[in-house]
């Protein structure tokens, strides 16, 4: 992308003049510095640390601490113990989380983001910044905000009754959403198939268990607060959208709905992949509510990898397990976006969708292809 | 586009250097100051330094009692001290002991204790106490640690059934149907249980749970052994499960509260199972509700309770640690206690304290009772991973299988204690 900035000057034979190279270092060393001593370092401090048996005194550079391979991330993944069995709940309970916040925050981002993008719309202001509002909220006040209206004698209970429906406990509740569902249609204790087996400590039927119902109010939080940012960079993409091809479609005789899903949201792939990616790694590092909130209950039900990490370091006084969660986490960020980078490419438009588009009798007028290139 | 890539290796090369120079630094001054406290085996440090001091503070009572001993031993030994509030004491201190730079005296809870004296960051300096003889022998060993007596208890709390005079007199009973068995508990939980509040309320955790198992004649490690999956467990477990589903006791969070003493003071619960606190959080919540502290009923086995206590830990980094010996010897002192009890409501640690007490609280000494007989939470290295996955698992007891929650807490505890 940055490439293309300076590629005409790159090109000549005069290349930098002297003396520009040393005042560009100049000007980006305060930078580089505070970013090397501040973020690069200690993370591969901690990654040393993820491969050693430090345990927290000292500096873990000194002489004393030894290095021990694999052992650390053996301890959380296939040793079977409990600190494996954490791990496994905790990447359990946020793979629900992420599953269920990514795509209901994007859709209905962008539902937002179309709503208030909308020309007739009177007062679009004001609704900007109420669906923003809670975006620029700091996250812990909002846990709180959740506490108090999520206990059991809480407001959402409180409109909950006014329906018939009695309120779950929930905060306090350990349930599983899924099995709850599965309860109700009889299938109480799980199948043998599910139940025998397992990964990581957790069995199949665990973690077939969905978020628990604390869990879920997290997720509803997630949803509440992050879907604000997410709109405002798909009404950014959205201005970008010419009006051209729209009216063109309409002359086509698209509908709005045909419009929008074969016009304008092709047009926002990249938004969409920005907004993905935010959302994914947002979920998966997902700290400060749980710190807050719960600290993991009830049954660690809310433990998520990134608060493990901490509790394990602080509390467990296991560094190296800390660390290994950390950069297990990091992995698996990584892996998520490269997938989703994957999914979301640039593709040629497939034969199949082609012959769609080329003319069939009577229609003259050549539908503009989507925004991919031909 | 050559000289670029040299630019950027030098860049990078010069970056690398000042890492390593900035990692020296640090690294450096921790290691030194590590080396001269493992020296320090039985012998304590001793220097001109001033002393400072981290302590967990329970509000601003606390805190000002805290302060005010300090100052006053300052003056009297004229070495500076001063006090600090944490407000995130377990990890502020993990900061100060990776950094090399912790505070020389500080609050330690005994499920840190082994952790700590694992990596070497504490001094054991429980046995060069001049009033060492003077603690609760529970006490002494919730800070034992691999036969050393690390740290000095600062004080105490142990588990009682709270009850709620109104509801009491109101379903008919009087002070002599205070249970002192199981089957009491269960008779006077049925009578209590109301439309408005259950009998017996607490929280759902090994922590006011295990009181049960201890009276049983159960515990979590007996002899450096773990017994948590004992038949006298489950017989605890299988009891309170009973009471769980037949509605007499509950779960704090099972009838709205966040805990005990909130449901006891809501009034939810006419008796619940909490420790000297409570009588803090009454005051400033509730301060209407009446209410009797008695001793926790005998179960199958004899009486038992859970005590609750933090010590004074002592860094091995310290560079002064033969006056941080002095003023804990002082903060521990018989009349110091007594003061500290005054201020903030804990039990003084020392049995040469213990008739002052009890005259200044007659309404209490129930608590100070449960000395004799209190179990403490395994306090290993560890173990307070397995305590938290009891504690998860403790939430479904109602439908949950006593042997098998038990049987996982075995195996997990065999893991840390062994």
């Amino acid at each position: 992308m940055t490439s293309q900035v300076t590629t005409p000057r790159r090109d000549g034979s005069s290349g930098i003049r002297r003396g520009e190279g040393v005042a560009g270092w100049l000007f980006t060393a305060p930078i580089i510095v505070i970013l090397g001593v501040f973020l690069f370092i200690p993370v591969l401090m901690a990654l040393w640390v993820s491969f050693s048996d430090w345990t927290g005194r000292g500096s873990p550079l000194s002489g004393n601490v030894g290095f021990v391979g694999l052992q650390n991330y053996a301890a959380v993944t296939t040793d079977g113990g409990l600190p494996t069995r954490n791990f496994g709940l905790s990447l359990r309970n946020n793979a629900w989380y992420v599953l269920l916040v990514v795509p209901l925050q994007t859709i209905l981002a962008l539902f937002l983001a179309v709503l208030v993008s909308r020309a007739i719309l009177r007062g679009r202001g004001l609704f900007r910044t109420a669906f923003y509002f809670p975006s620029v909220t700091s996250s812990v006040a909002i846990t709180v905000l959740w506490l108090f209206l999520f206990s059991t004698t809480g407001v959402i209970n409180e409109v909950l009754s006014w329906v018939g429906i009695n309120g779950p406990n929930w905060f306090n509740d350990p349930r599983g959403i899924v099995h709850i569902a599965a309860g109700a249609v009889g299938l109480g204790a799980g199948p043998e198939a599910l139940t025998s087996g397992g990964f990581l400590g957790i069995t199949w039927w665990e973690w077939l268990a969905g978020p628990s119902v604390a869990m879920f109010a997290f997720i509803l939080m997630a949803i509440f607060t992050t879907s604000g940012t997410m709109m405002l960079l798909f009404i950014a993409a959205l201005q970008n959208v010419g009006v051209e091809l729209g009216e063109a479609g309409m002359m086509d005789g698209a509908t709005g709905w045909q419009r929008f899903w074969h016009i304008t949201l092709p047009q926002l792939r990249p938004t969409l992949f920005t907004v993905l990616t935010l959302g994914l790694i947002g979920c998966w590092q997902v700290f400060e509510q749980i710190y807050t909130g719960t600290q993991g209950g009830p049954s660690k039900t809310t433990l998520t990898p990134a608060y493990l990490s901490y509790q394990a370091a602080f509390q467990g006084q296991e560094w190296g397990e800390g660390s290994a969660i950390a950069f297990i986490l990091f992995v698996i960020i990584i892996v998520f976006t490269i997938f989703q980078r994957w999914v979301l490419r640039d593709r040629p438009v497939s034969k199949r969708r082609i012959r769609q588009y080329q003319v069939k009798g009577q229609a003259p007028t050549p539908i503009p292809v989507k925004g991919a290139k031909p | 586009m050559t000289r670029h890539t040299r630019r950027a290796l030098a860049g990078a090369g010069a970056l690398a250097v000042a890492g390593a120079l900035v990692l020296s630094g640090c690294g450096g001054s921790s290691f030194d100051s590590g080396g001269d406290a493992d020296a320090g085996d039985g012998e304590l440090t001793s220097s001109e330094d001033a002393l400072n001091i981290l302590i967990g503070s329970s509000g601003e009572a606390e805190t000002a009692a805290v302060e005010e001993a300090v100052a006053a031993w300052s003056e009297e030994s004229g070495i500076e001290a001063t006090v600090n509030v944490a407000n995130d004491l377990t990890q502020q201190l993990s900061q100060g002991f990776a950094g090399g730079s912790p505070p020389d005296l500080f609050y330690l809870a005994p499920e840190l204790l082994a952790g700590y004296a694992g990596n070497g960051s504490l001094v054991a300096y429980g046995d060069q106490l001049a009033n060492k003889d003077d603690f609760y022998p529970s006490l002494v060993e919730n800070f034992t640690v691999d036969d050393q007596f690390y740290c000095a208890p600062k004080d105490f709390s142990t588990l009682a059934l709270i009850i709620n005079n109104d509801l009491w007199a109101a379903a008919g009973l009087t002070e002599a149907d205070i249970p002192a068995t199981w089957e009491d508990l269960t008779a006077v939980s049925k009578t209590l249980t109301t439309g408005g509040a259950v009998g017996l309320a607490f929280g759902a955790e090994y922590q006011r749970v295990g009181t049960f198992m201890a009276q049983a004649g159960g515990g979590m490690v007996v002899d450096g052994e773990a017994v948590a999956n004992s038949p006298e467990n489950v017989e605890a477990l299988d009891y309170v499960k009973t009471h769980l589903a037949d509605g007499t006791f509950a779960y704090a969070k099972d009838v709205g509260a966040g805990w005990g003493g909130e449901a006891f003071g809501k009034q939810l619960a006419a008796m619940v199972i909490e420790g000297n606190w409570i009588g803090g959080a009454m005051s400033a919540d509730f301060p209407d509700v009446s209410y009797t502290v008695a001793e926790l009923p005998a179960g199958p086995a004899d009486q038992g309770t859970l005590q609750f206590t933090n010590c004074w830990g002592m860094a091995a980094d310290s560079p002064n640690q033969q006056a941080a010996l002095e003023l804990v010897e002082y903060l521990t002192s018989t009349e110091q206690q007594l003061a500290f009890s005054e201020a903030f409501g804990p039990m003084p640690s020392i049995a040469s304290a213990a008739d002052a007490w009890s005259e200044a609280n007659p309404d209490l000494t129930a608590f100070l009772n449960g000395a004799d007989y209190a179990q403490f939470p395994p306090n290993q290295d560890g173990a307070t991973e397995v305590i938290a996955d009891f504690n998860a698992q403790l939430n479904t007891l109602e439908t949950g299988d006593p042997q098998a929650i038990l049987d996982s807490v075995q195996t997990n505890l065999e893991a840390v204690v062994g």
